[in-house]
């Protein structure tokens, strides 16, 4: 017989998982806290030799600091808070217009790369290898030293009569503004992009119940054009007003003016980027079956269906991880922007430090912003994700 | 009796003529976009080539390369550098011995990029006969690595070790040197520059950062919430931010949070911002490796009686680590162009060399397209061939064949 002790002999303390691991809890916490208990206290005794306090009531102090260019008003005289809130919007717009435009490029690169024309493929395959393989610090200093500081003055620009006209000042483009009675028109323009929206899902989502042909594709496609064209004539037909720019004085007015900086910058990343992009999507096509097409064919798809039925939505499950990831490269590569003098986040931030003199303050707000921008991005995308991922059954 | 069926021949491959009907002029449209991209390229590459040889200015390069290579490194202690240049050739040949063809692609890559360096034509005076001959023992020494590597006697382990101990000794003894030594006389920080510190930064970077991604990695995946939570933390934390900004956290923030007394290098400054942003980016990598392994893995380990520390290093890391190899190449190319953003805190890296030599001379000032693309070239150079290396290694490893 076995005695009951040799089963139920206790297991010694430091060999119990349990204690185990409430012991590395315990002690991996103190370790990080004790570090970061050490670091403060070294920067509480700093700031406090050199009377730098921790709070962010400067933000309401004057910045007395010029921004050179702004989306919303802006003179020196207003506050640093204010000063920031016109780095994160440049931070920001030159984001959403490098993303727009990098998709763009990307598209047509992926697809020349998959041309089964030899002489395009290879284009496209230069182009893609130079940009991936060079620094984007390099590209931006070529395309603004290099390039954009080298355009002509003035009055010798580079010009498309009455549409752009390119110097040293920035791209100065013919734009399209609102004329009186204008807001109706534009009200008409965002009505029409709505109801084609709820068209577009109410038609398909009863298509897809009732299983009849309802011409959602089309009715909404109609939507979309016919209601802004009801405000153009409602409006009078003269809604917008061509801005085009004029040479007065030593400079244009008039017109949507880019700065060189902005301009260098924006086609830096984008440039960059779309070439990652074409990659990305390269790979999204090739890894849609051969045998989903011929099947597509075999049931008698057309070409156009089978580009917007088969290879699209299959495609899209692996195109939109990673490029979450390249659009989220490139709204933290905006960052570079200092370095030209573009004035977004970053460099406004690095301008405050130095003005207001409190830079960890300062650099916690820049971290948090980069944060709160990757976040939001990456979580917007992701929903978009989980909806084209497959759903197992 | 059943008569076999004469089979017709093979197609015959297609010939010149026909490979262009066939890839070029296929339907209207494909001639159509190969007579437009073809006048695109050709005017493309005149411009280029007649702005190459004719229009461009390439002083500011022929003027001082060495300045390209090392910086201000002083000229009388250039065989510091040329000893750490032949180690690390002769460790490079030796890998290639021991390790077959996961690294011949970049030996011999380094062993052509030296002997163009060393025949290269250029007319000045500091480029002197000696420096060539030096650099051209490299590839000779790669080719002498690897006859040594490939002999039975040498393992693996071996030239692992001599590497650690060259990557230890390059960094910390031969180029800083000592304060009171005739032999190796300290060579300041601020006089390092070029393509060297390029290279320090990230080959340090990525090394440094190593030990901590596996650590992050291992927590990420911890049952320990608390640890869990830390290095989910971090890692998503440094992932959101760009790598300036915490650059600038190192360069300038950080002697606000240390004491006093303490003061740090410039350049190992940079190093700790880089290790730190990439052991985030290293971190992921390794936990995409360790997701990979099999369950069975673990439990069969635990079957035979392993305890979860030893079931960790001698079974889970040694398989994915080997799965994330061609992932951390990947990685350390980025952190490679990456590393220019070192010239943003004042470090002369490549790009900080180059601005240095366009304010160096008035005449340089404009030639800024020059200077830049210049050294958009050597990191194109650098950074093809190694994921080049890296496509290579991955068909070696057969990554993607499991």
């Amino acid at each position: 017989m076995v005695k009951d002790g040799a089963f139920t002999t206790k297991i010694p303390i430091w060999r119990d998982e349990r204690v185990l691991k409430a012991a590395a809890q315990i002690i991996s916490s103190i370790l990080v806290f004790a570090f970061i208990y050490w670091a403060i206290n070294n920067f509480i005794e700093i700031t406090q030799q050199r009377g730098m306090p921790l709070t962010y009531e400067f933000l309401n102090e004057a910045a007395g600091f010029p921004i050179k260019e702004s989306f919303i008003p802006y003179e020196s005289t207003m506050s640093f808070g204010r000063a920031v809130l016109v780095g994160v919007i440049n931070t920001l717009v030159v984001s959403a217009a490098g993303i727009l435009l990098a998709t763009l490029l990307g598209f047509i690169v992926g697809l020349m790369r998959l041309s089964s024309n030899w002489l395009i493929s290879r284009i496209a395959f230069v182009y893609i290898e130079f940009h991936r393989n060079i620094p984007l610090l390099v590209l931006l200093f070529l395309w603004y030293f290099g390039i954009f500081t080298k355009l002509p003055a003035v009055n010798q620009s580079i010009a498309l009569p009455d549409l752009i006209y390119i110097n040293q000042r920035g791209f100065y483009l013919t734009w399209p503004d609102l004329a009186e009675g204008g807001a109706l028109f534009a009200a008409s323009l965002v009505a029409g992009i709505i109801l084609a929206i709820i068209a577009w899902l109410v038609l398909r989502h009863i298509r897809q119940v009732k299983g009849t042909e309802t011409y959602f594709g089309r009715i909404s496609l109609a939507v979309l054009f016919l209601v802004p064209l009801i405000g153009w004539f409602v409006s009078g037909g003269q809604p917008l007003l061509l801005d085009v720019p004029v040479l007065k004085g030593f400079n244009y007015q008039g017109g949507l003016r880019l700065t060189t900086e902005f301009t260098a910058l924006l086609i830096g990343l984008a440039m960059y980027t779309s070439a990652f992009i074409a990659e990305v999507i390269r790979a999204g096509i090739q890894a849609v079956q051969k045998g989903q097409i011929e099947a597509a064919k075999a049931v008698g798809l057309r070409s156009s269906q089978i580009l917007t039925l088969i290879i699209i939505p299959q495609a899209m499950r692996v195109i939109i991880p990673p490029l979450i990831s390249q659009y989220l490269n490139l709204t933290k590569n905006t960052s570079l922007a200092l370095a030209i003098g573009y004035q977004e986040l970053f460099a406004i931030g690095k301008v405050t430090i130095n003005q207001a003199g409190r830079a960890v303050t300062v650099f916690i707000l820049i971290m948090a912003i980069y944060l709160v921008i990757s976040l939001l991005t990456s979580i917007i995308l992701n929903i978009y994700n989980k909806r084209v991922q497959f759903i197992e059954r | 009796m059943t008569v076999i069926p004469q089979e017709s021949a093979p197609p015959s491959p297609p010939g010149g003529l026909e490979w262009i009907r066939k890839n070029l002029f296929s339907t209207w449209y494909n001639s159509l976009l190969t007579i437009a991209g073809g006048t695109l390229v050709y005017f493309t590459l005149i411009n280029i080539i007649t702005w190459i040889f004719k229009t461009a200015d390439w002083r500011p390069i022929t003027v001082a390369p060495l300045l390209y290579l090392i910086g201000q490194y002083p000229r009388e202690e250039l065989w510091r550098v040329g000893i750490s240049m032949l180690m690390i050739s002769f460790l490079v040949g030796m890998s290639w011995g021991v390790w077959k063809r996961y690294v011949r692609s970049f030996a011999i890559f380094l062993g052509i990029l030296f002997t163009v360096l060393a025949v290269f034509p250029l007319e000045t005076p500091t480029i002197t006969l000696p420096i060539r001959i030096f650099v051209l023992i490299n590839p000779f020494l790669i080719y002498f690595g690897y006859r040594i590597g490939r002999t039975k006697r040498v393992l693996g382990r071996h030239v692992a070790t001599l590497w650690l101990v060259a990557l230890l000794l390059i960094p910390l003894v031969i180029l800083p040197g000592f304060d009171n030594s005739s032999l190796l006389p300290k060579v300041p920080t601020t006089v390092w520059g070029g393509l060297m510190i390029t290279l320090l930064l990230s080959v340090g970077g990525i090394v440094l950062s190593f030990p901590f991604g596996i650590l992050l990695a291992l927590g990420r995946r911890s049952s320990l919430p608390m640890v869990k939570l830390f290095s989910i933390f971090f890692i998503e934390t440094v992932r959101a931010v760009p790598l300036v900004t915490i650059l600038f956290m190192f360069s300038v923030l950080l002697a606000l949070f240390l004491p006093t007394e303490a003061r740090i290098d410039r350049v190992i400054r940079a190093l700790m911002g880089i290790v730190f942003f990439s052991a985030a980016y290293t971190a992921e990598n390794v936990r995409g490796g360790l997701q990979a392994i099999p369950p069975g893995q673990v439990e069969a380990a635990k079957a035979v009686g392993l305890k979860n520390f030893h079931t960790t290093v001698l079974i889970v890391l040694p398989q994915a680590l080997r799965l994330v190899i061609p992932n951390i190449v990947g990685q350390f190319i980025s952190l490679f162009k990456d590393t220019t953003l070192v010239y943003i805190v004042g470090i002369n890296d490549l790009l900080g060399i180059g601005n240095a030599v366009l304010n160096l001379n008035s005449e340089f000032v404009r030639l800024q397209m020059e200077v830049y693309l210049f050294i958009a070239i050597i990191f194109w150079i650098f950074s093809y061939f190694m994921s080049y290396a890296s496509l290579q290694l991955e068909k070696a490893l057969g990554v993607g064949e499991r």
